[in-house]
């Protein structure tokens, strides 16, 4: 391979890891929104966001990707390929996201949501400064599986025709032929990039534990995956942390 | 231009079955290799010897965190020059149950964790081989108690074969696109393709998490 085609790959890598963080942060914004919603008082705001994370968990990430470039335009709006990708790939990861936030935020002891109403918080307080600062830590390790995962969705969007990784790899084997080594090649860097977002993620666990005095279990497998959507273990078992 | 063109989508319909049939094929045939996989992931990331463990932990967690979509073109495009040709379908399956073997075995693992410590005891003091140790005493009751937990990648797996596509397997979401090419219309049926799909996912989920329930975990 050529200097040439190298570059390629490498601002392949580029556009993939921005269509990683422009979807993780509108994934993030859409987790919280929804996972908040799905524990407010009234029950049509719950009933719509459960519409929402139950038609998104259950639809094909790749699929709702076609769907936002090919069929929404017929319905009368023409998405950029990069932002139908993003949109895909937030509202699937948000869907499974929410569910992180929710579980995190009932596995806050009840205790604190009374001592809060006791001091005669609005709730607005209680919220902001009482049960979100101790749930957030909780939500970091599930977090970081559903980002690995968004990293991996990333890939779908070659598809559409964006020039992310995996379709500058496409581009290179067309041109070498060399399939095994330009494949083996970006296999590594999806590795490599996924590393470094569990090291980091585990540095900011530590510090969201501290900053609510807490520590974080020695033998703790933060890399323990749960499937995106899945009900499983790991997603319905978040508040295990030490207090 | 109409919205919504019903006798085209009657007239799709068809293919998209036919595609669906694909599919629950890929689903189906793709969890049992999962299935197995992972079991023998989870055993031999057990077994004493590190000279197992380390390769076979680092080649899971390699696998575990690259793309399905990157892995299928390598073994669509990598494995023929090898001399080894398998359909594209054959090469999607396997595709999709070794993705998934990697996140089996870390179920199998906390199932194989969750077996309280007293009946590797017993089976200790009434002297059994290793073998029947793992055979009768332990898998059974750990596959037990993570069967919604293996139900849950299936309907992963399930929302995820779309990408077999990909690699020419004629499933639900390429007849979507054959169709759509044909008439320069994917309204219809890319639609009906993602509805399909919330159709079974969200009954089968709700099935895992009866099940969940009721063998209490």
């Amino acid at each position: 391979m050529t200097t040439g085609l190298y570059e390629l790959l490498f601002k392949g890598l580029w556009v993939t890891l921005q269509l990683t963080v422009f979807s993780a942060v509108l994934a993030a914004l859409i987790a919280f929104a929804a996972g908040l919603a799905r524990l407010s008082r009234f029950w049509i705001v719950r009933f719509v966001s459960g519409v929402y994370v139950e038609f998104f968990r259950g639809t094909s990430a790749l699929v709702l990707m076609f769907w936002l470039f090919f069929a929404l335009p017929l319905l009368g709006w023409q998405l950029a390929a990069l932002w139908a990708g993003t949109l895909a790939l937030g509202l699937s990861y948000g869907a499974y996201g929410s569910e992180v936030v929710r579980g995190a935020i009932r596995a806050v002891p009840a205790a604190q949501r009374e001592a809060a109403l006791a001091l005669s918080f609005t709730p607005w307080q209680r919220m902001w400064l009482v049960i979100l600062p101790q749930a957030v830590p909780e939500m970091v390790p599930p977090f970081c599986n559903l980002l690995i995962e968004l990293l991996k969705g990333t890939a779908l969007a070659s598809v559409l025709g964006i020039g992310e990784l995996a379709f500058g790899a496409q581009l290179v084997r067309l041109a070498t032929g060399q399939s095994a080594q330009v494949y083996g090649i970006i296999l590594v860097m999806y590795f490599v990039v996924a590393f470094l977002i569990t090291r980091g993620m585990r540095l900011l666990e530590r510090r969201a534990k501290a900053s609510v005095g807490r520590v974080p279990q020695r033998d703790r497998t933060t890399a323990k995956r749960v499937p995106p959507g899945a009900v499983g273990p790991g997603v319905g078992t978040i508040g295990g942390g030490a207090r | 231009m109409k919205t919504w063109d019903w006798s085209y989508t009657g007239h799709v319909l068809p293919d998209l079955l036919r595609g669906l049939l694909v599919t629950l094929e890929a689903t189906a045939l793709g969890s049992v290799l999962a299935f197995l996989l992972g079991l023998v992931w989870a055993l031999a990331l057990r077994t004493p010897t590190r000279w197992v463990r380390w390769p076979v932990g680092a080649v899971v967690e390699f696998i575990r965190n690259t793309p399905l979509l990157v892995q299928l073109f390598f073994l669509f495009y990598v494995l023929p020059t090898a001399g080894i040709t398998f359909s594209p379908l054959t090469t999607g399956v396997i595709g999709l149950g070794l993705h998934y073997s990697t996140y089996t075995a870390e179920v199998y693992r906390a199932g194989i964790d969750g077996v309280p410590v007293g009946q590797w005891e017993a089976a200790t003091a009434l002297s059994l081989p290793r073998r029947r140790t793992w055979i009768a005493v332990i898998l059974p009751q750990a596959i037990r108690r993570v069967v919604p937990a293996l139900g849950n990648y299936v309907i992963a797996m399930f929302k995820d074969t779309p990408m077999l596509a990909a690699i020419t397997v004629l499933d639900m979401l390429k007849q979507a696109e054959e169709a759509g090419a044909e008439s320069f219309r994917y309204t219809e049926p890319i639609t009906v393709v993602g509805l399909l799909f919330v159709l079974i996912a969200y009954p089968t989920s709700l099935l895992m998490r009866a099940l969940e329930r009721r063998l209490g975990n």
